[in-house]
C-alpha cells in the first residue's frame, strides 16, 4: 500500500506552499493584498497539515525528498520588481496545483479504501486549495499586462 | 440683506414635522440668502449623497443664496447645514482661475492651450513607449454623471487603459460589491420612501444624524409621529444617531460579521425565517444556517466586546419586525471583511423575506454625492450600465455602441482599483496620473506614503480642481475647473433618484467644466471610431445624456424613459425611467425576481476573503436564474490590532458640518467656525491612565505617521479613539493633523476598499518638547515639512513656528 508514499508527498507539499507563502507575503509587503492574502492562504495550508497528521498516523507516511525537489523546481523567489512579482505569483500557482493533485489522488484512494474520514479531509482540504489557485490566478491576469508591458 | 430660515449651525435638523401613518412627509421649506436673488435656478445640492433639491438665488451674476425645493422627493423643502451654507465656496477669493503648468519648479500660469497641448504631449509619448498602460485616471465623487460618462468613454474607447477609479473607491465600492454579490447588481432595492412607513430602521455603521442630515430629519419626524419606528444603531461610539436608538449595540472596531451572524442566528433561533421566501426566491441559505449556527450571543460577546443580552434585545425586534429598513455605511465599507459584512446585511432581509415591499428596502449607502454615477458610467472601472467585464456579450454592446473594435475595451480583468493605480505609480510603471476634484494627499491612508508618490520625480500629475488643495500643490499641470452652480449636469443619490443641477453663474475667470476639459482632451487626442468618425459625439450636457441614455437601454439602470425637461419638471425620478415606467421606480425587486441570471448579471462574484473572481464557467453551473444569493461569512480578525507598542484602537469619521476634504466647506465662514479643527476623542477612563484633560494638545503615533490634535472627553468606548478625517493642511500647515497619516494601506479583498476604520496607535500628552522622546522631533518636522513642501507653502507657517496653538473651542459633534 502508497498511501503513506502520498500522504507524505501532501504534507510535504502542503509545508512547501507554506514556506513559498510566507516568504511572498514577507517580501512582497508593498503589495498590501498579496502580503495579507499569503498570510491568510498559508494560515489554510497549516490547517491542512494538522489534518494530515492522524491520517499519516493511521497509514505512515513514507517522506519523500520530492517537495523538496519540487520547491526547488517551481519556486525561485522571492524577487524584487513588477516582473519578478508576476514570477512569484507563477511559481506559488504551481505549487498549489501541486498540492491540488495530492488531494485529488489521495481522495482516489480514499474511495477505493472506503475511507470516509480520509475522503472527507481530501474534499474540504482540496476546496480551500482551490480557492487559493482561484487567488492567484486572479491576481496574476491582473498583474500581467503591467508587467509585462508597461513596468520597466 | 441677510435672512435665514433657521440657524441650521445650532438646530442641525430643525424643528419636527411628524405625520401620521399613511400621510405623506410634511414640506418645510429651509432657505439662506445673502441677499434677494434676481432670479432662481434649480440646482440639488452636492455636499452628500443625500442629494436634496433645491434652487439656487442669483443676483448680480453671484449666488445669493439658496432654498429647498418644496416638490421635491427626497427632502421635500428641508436642507441641512451643509446645504445652506456651503455654496459660498464658489465666491472664494481663492478659486483657481488660469491654468497652471510647474516650471523650474514653481506652478505658473499657462493658457488652456499650453496647459492641454502639454498634457496630450505627455499621453501621446507616454502611450508611444508604454502604450496607454502608463495612464491613469482618479476622478472624484463631485463631478455629473454626462462628465464621468464622458470620461469612462475616453478612457476605455479612447486610450483604451483600465485604470482609471474614482475616490468613490474610497467611500462607496463595498455598496456597489455588496448589492451586485447578493442581487447581481448595483442599484439599491429600497428606497426613501419607505423610511416613511417602516416599522424598525437599523443603522449600521452608519452614523446618519451626521452624514445625511435631511434624511436624519425624516426619521426624526418618524420618531415624534404616532407610529414610531424601532431604531437599532451598530456603532463604536455613542453618535448623534446612537442617541436615538432602541437599542445601540457598540461593538469592537472590525466585528460587523460577527455581531450580524449572532442576529441571524437569533432570528433563525426565533423560528421566524420566511421559509417560502427562502425556497422560491433565493439559493445559499442552508450554507448561511449552518455558518451562523455558532454565533451564540455568548460567543459573539466573546468576538464583539457586545453584551450577550444587547444582542438578544435586538434580535428579538429584527426576528418580530413587520418591516425593516438598514441602511449601512463606512462602518461597515472601510471596516475588516467590509463587503462580506454588508452582505449580511442584505441576508438578513432576505432570511425574512423583508425586502421589495413598502416599508423594507435596504440602503447600501453612498458617501459621496455623484458616486452612484461612477459606478454607473464606468469612471469607477466598472463597465458602463453595470455590464460585467467577465461577460463577452456586454463587452461587444459597448464596442457596437462606441462603434470600435472590442479588443480596444480593455477587459481582460476586472479595472484596476484605485489602490493598484497609486502602487504603479509608485513603482513608475503609471506615468502620467489625472487626478479631478478630489484630494488624495488628504483622503487617502497613509499619507506619507501618498506624498511620496506625488513627488515622484518620473510621475506627471495632472490636478484638475476649483482650489489649491492639498494634492494640487504636488502637480505639474493645475487646471482650474467649474463646479456645482457653474455648470450643468444630472446626479443620482442613493435612492436611485436623478436629480438636474443648472448652470446659475459663469465660473470665475477662464475656469472651465469637467465636461469641456474632457472633450477638449478627446479633441486634442483626436479619438475616433472605426469610421473615422470623433469617437465622442456629443458637445455639451444634454448631448452627453442622450447618449449616456442609449448606454443604458435595457440595463438595471435604464434612463431611456428620462430628459433634462423631465428632470426640471419638479422632483428627482428614481431609475430605471422607460417605457414600461415612464414615471421612475420606486423600489426594486417587487416581483422579488433579481437581476442574477448567468446573461444579465453585472458580476459573477468574488471569494469573499481572497477576491478570486468566480468564472463564467462556475458561475453558469449554478446559474440563480434571478434568485437572489444569500452568501455566508466566518469573522476574521482585523489586520492589525493594538499589542504593547501601539495599544489603542485608532477609528476616523466624518462632521455634520463638513463633507470630504472642506475644500468647499472650509471655505463657508458659518461651516468653518462651527468644526474649525481635528481632534482627538478619547473615552474618560483612558483620559485618567494617561493623566489628558479636556483640550490638551495629544500626539497621536501609529507605525506609519503621526498627528497632534486636542483632546475631546467623552462617548466612546475605553481602548478607542476618534478623530474626524477632514483636516488637512491648505489652512493649517503648522501641525501634522489629516487622520489618514495614521490609517493603514489594507484593502477589502472584494471592493478593493480601504480600511479606515482600524489601526493600532498610542497616545501621550504633547507639551513640552524637552519630553519628547528621542527621534520624534525629527519625525514631526519631517511630516510638517511633507505638508507644506511642493508649491510655496502658506504665508502661515513661520507665525506658527512655536508649535501648534489652539483655534477655537470645537463643539461636540457626534
Ligand atoms: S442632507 Fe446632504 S444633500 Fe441635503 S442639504 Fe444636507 S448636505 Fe446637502
Amino acid at each position: 500500500m502508497h498511501v503513506g508514499n502520498y500522504l507524505g508527498l501532501a504534507r510535504g507539499s502542503e509545508q512547501r506552499l507554506v514556506d513559498a507563502l510566507t516568504k511572498v507575503a514577507e517580501h512582497h509587503g508593498d503589495e498590501p493584498d498579496i502580503s495579507e492574502t499569503c498570510q491568510l492562504l498559508a494560515s489554510w495550508s497549516r490547517k491542512h497539515i494538522e489534518h494530515l497528521k492522524p491520517l499519516v498516523e493511521k497509514y505512515g507516511e513514507d517522506k519523500s525528498p520530492e517537495p523538496a525537489n519540487l520547491e526547488t523546481a517551481l519556486f525561485h523567489g522571492p524577487r524584487t520588481g513588477s516582473l519578478a512579482l508576476m514570477r512569484d505569483l507563477h511559481d506559488v500557482w504551481l505549487l498549489t496545483q501541486q498540492v491540488q493533485l495530492c488531494w485529488t489522488v489521495l481522495e482516489q484512494a480514499a474511495q477505493g479504501l472506503r475511507d470516509d474520514e480520509l475522503e472527507r479531509v481530501c474534499q474540504e482540504c482540496g476546496k480551500e486549495t482551490k480557492r487559493q489557485t482561484a487567488f492567484f490566478l486572479t491576481r496574476i491576469k491582473q498583474a500581467a499586462p503591467q508587467a509585462l508591458i508597461a513596468a520597466s | 440683506m441677510k435672512r435665514q430660515s433657521r440657524d441650521s449651525i445650532n438646530d442641525i435638523w430643525g424643528e419636527r414635522s411628524p405625520h401620521g401613518p399613511e400621510q405623506p412627509w410634511p414640506v418645510r421649506v429651509d432657505e439662506a440668502l445673502s441677499d434677494d436673488p434676481e432670479r432662481w435656478v434649480r440646482g440639488t445640492c452636492v455636499l452628500c449623497s443625500n442629494g436634496c433639491g433645491l434652487d439656487i438665488g442669483v443676483k448680480a451674476g453671484k449666488i445669493v443664496g439658496v432654498r429647498g425645493l418644496a416638490t421635491d422627493v427626497t427632502n421635500r423643502g428641508r436642507l441641512g447645514p451643509k446645504g445652506l451654507h456651503g455654496w459660498v465656496a464658489n465666491d472664494s477669493p481663492d478659486r483657481l482661475t488660469k491654468p497652471l503648468i510647474r516650471r523650474d519648479g514653481q506652478l505658473q500660469e499657462a493658457s488652456w492651450d499650453e496647459a492641454m497641448d502639454l498634457i496630450v504631449q505627455k499621453s501621446k509619448q507616454i502611450i508611444e513607449q508604454h502604450t496607454s498602460l502608463g495612464l491613469g485616471f482618479y476622478t472624484s465623487g463631485q463631478l455629473f454623471l454626462e462628465e464621468y460618462y464622458t470620461l469612462g468613454v475616453l478612457g476605455k474607447a479612447g486610450l483604451g487603459t483600465p485604470h482609471m477609479d474614482g475616490n468613490t473607491r474610497l467611500c462607496t465600492a463595498t455598496a456597489a460589491a455588496a448589492l451586485k454579490e447578493t442581487f447581481g447588481s448595483d442599484g439599491q432595492p429600497g428606497s426613501y420612501e419607505d423610511l416613511d412607513v417602516t416599522d424598525c430602521v437599523m443603522h449600521v455603521g452608519h452614523n446618519i444624524a451626521s452624514q445625511q442630515t435631511v434624511l436624519w430629519s425624516r426619521i426624526l419626524d418618524r420618531l415624534a409621529s404616532p407610529n414610531p419606528p424601532k431604531v437599532i444603531v451598530i456603532d463604536p461610539r455613542r453618535t448623534f444617531t446612537a442617541e436615538h436608538a432602541t437599542v445601540h449595540l457598540v461593538p469592537r472596531v472590525g466585528t460587523n460579521v460577527a455581531v450580524l451572524n449572532g442576529l441571524m442566528h437569533l432570528i433563525i433561533q426565533a423560528g421566524t425565517v420566511d421559509k417560502g421566501f427562502l425556497d422560491a426566491h433565493t439559493v445559499g441559505y442552508e450554507t448561511l444556517k449552518q455558518t451562523v449556527e455558532k454565533y451564540t450571543p455568548e460567543y459573539v460577546e466573546q468576538l464583539s466586546g457586545v453584551p450577550a443580552a444587547e444582542l438578544r434585545r435586538a434580535g428579538e425586534i429584527l426576528a418580530h419586525t413587520r418591516t425593516l429598513v438598514s441602511t449601512v455605511l463606512q462602518g461597515v465599507y472601510q471596516s475588516m471583511q467590509a463587503t462580506a459584512a454588508a452582505v449580511q446585511v442584505n441576508n438578513l432581509h432576505l432570511i425574512r423575506g423583508l425586502i421589495g415591499k413598502p416599508g423594507s428596502g435596504i440602503l447600501q449607502m453612498n458617501g459621496q454625492p455623484t458616486a452612484q454615477n461612477t459606478r454607473e458610467t464606468g469612471a469607477d472601472g466598472d463597465l458602463p450600465g453595470f455590464r460585467n467585464w467577465g461577460n463577452p456579450e456586454h463587452i461587444q454592446q459597448l464596442a457596437k455602441l462606441w462603434n470600435v473594435p472590442v479588443n480596444k475595451i480593455p477587459h481582460w480583468s476586472p479595472p484596476t482599483h484605485a489602490m493598484q493605480i497609486w502602487r504603479y505609480a509608485e513603482q513608475g510603471s503609471i506615468k502620467l496620473l489625472w487626478i479631478q476634484a478630489t484630494n488624495p494627499a488628504v483622503s487617502m491612508p497613509d499619507l506619507g506614503r501618498i506624498r511620496r508618490i506625488l513627488q515622484q520625480e518620473d510621475l506627471f500629475v495632472v490636478v484638475q480642481d476649483a482650489f489649491m488643495t492639498e494634492t494640487a500643490r504636488y502637480a505639474d499641470v493645475v487646471l482650474p475647473a467649474a463646479i456645482w452652480g457653474e455648470k450643468t449636469g444630472t446626479f443620482t443619490n442613493v435612492s436611485r433618484t436623478v436629480h438636474i443641477s443648472c448652470k446659475a453663474i459663469e465660473p470665475p475667470g477662464e475656469a472651465r467644466s469637467d465636461l469641456d476639459i474632457f472633450l477638449d482632451y478627446a479633441r486634442r487626442m483626436d479619438f475616433r471610431d472605426q469610421d473615422g468618425q470623433p469617437l465622442i459625439k456629443w458637445h455639451d450636457s444634454e448631448s452627453a445624456f442622450e447618449a449616456w441614455k442609449e448606454c443604458t437601454r435595457g440595463r438595471p439602470c435604464d434612463y431611456t424613459g428620462l430628459t433634462y425637461e423631465k428632470l426640471l419638471a419638479g422632483s428627482g425620478i428614481p431609475w430605471p425611467v422607460n417605457e414600461q415606467h415612464p414615471d421612475g421606480t420606486v423600489r426594486l425587486y417587487t416581483d422579488f425576481v433579481f437581476p442574477t441570471s448567468a446573461d444579465y448579471a453585472e458580476t459573477y462574484g468574488q471569494d469573499f476573503d481572497t477576491g478570486a473572481a468566480v468564472t463564467a464557467e462556475e458561475y453558469k453551473a449554478n446559474d440563480p436564474k434571478g434568485k437572489a444569493m444569500i452568501k455566508a461569512a466566518d469573522h476574521r480578525e482585523p489586520h492589525e490590532v493594538p499589542d504593547d507598542e501601539y495599544p489603542l484602537w485608532l477609528t476616523t469619521g466624518r462632521q455634520v458640518y463638513h463633507f470630504h476634504t472642506r475644500t468647499k466647506t472650509g471655505r463657508s465662514k458659518e461651516l468653518q467656525d462651527a468644526a474649525p479643527d481635528a481632534f482627538v476623542q478619547l473615552s474618560p477612563e483612558d483620559a485618567e491612565r494617561y493623566g489628558i484633560e479636556n483640550d490638551d494638545w495629544i500626539l497621536v503615533e501609529s507605525r506609519r505617521g503621526l498627528v497632534i490634535e486636542r483632546a475631546l472627553i467623552g462617548n466612546i468606548e475605553p481602548g478607542l479613539v476618534f478623530i474626524p478625517w477632514h483636516y488637512g493642511s491648505w489652512d493649517d500647515p503648522s501641525r501634522p493633523r489629516a487622520a489618514n497619516e495614521l490609517t493603514i494601506t489594507e484593502w477589502d479583498p472584494v471592493s478593493k476598499q480601504p480600511h479606515f476604520k482600524y489601526a493600532a496607535v498610542r497616545i501621550s500628552k504633547y507639551d513640552a518638547k524637552a519630553a519628547m522622546p528621542q527621534g520624534l522631533l525629527g519625525r514631526a518636522v519631517e511630516a510638517v515639512q511633507g505638508l507644506v513642501s511642493g508649491e510655496a507653502a502658506p504665508a502661515t507657517v513661520g507665525s506658527k513656528a512655536q508649535g501648534p496653538q489652539p483655534k477655537t473651542t470645537q463643539r461636540v459633534d457626534g
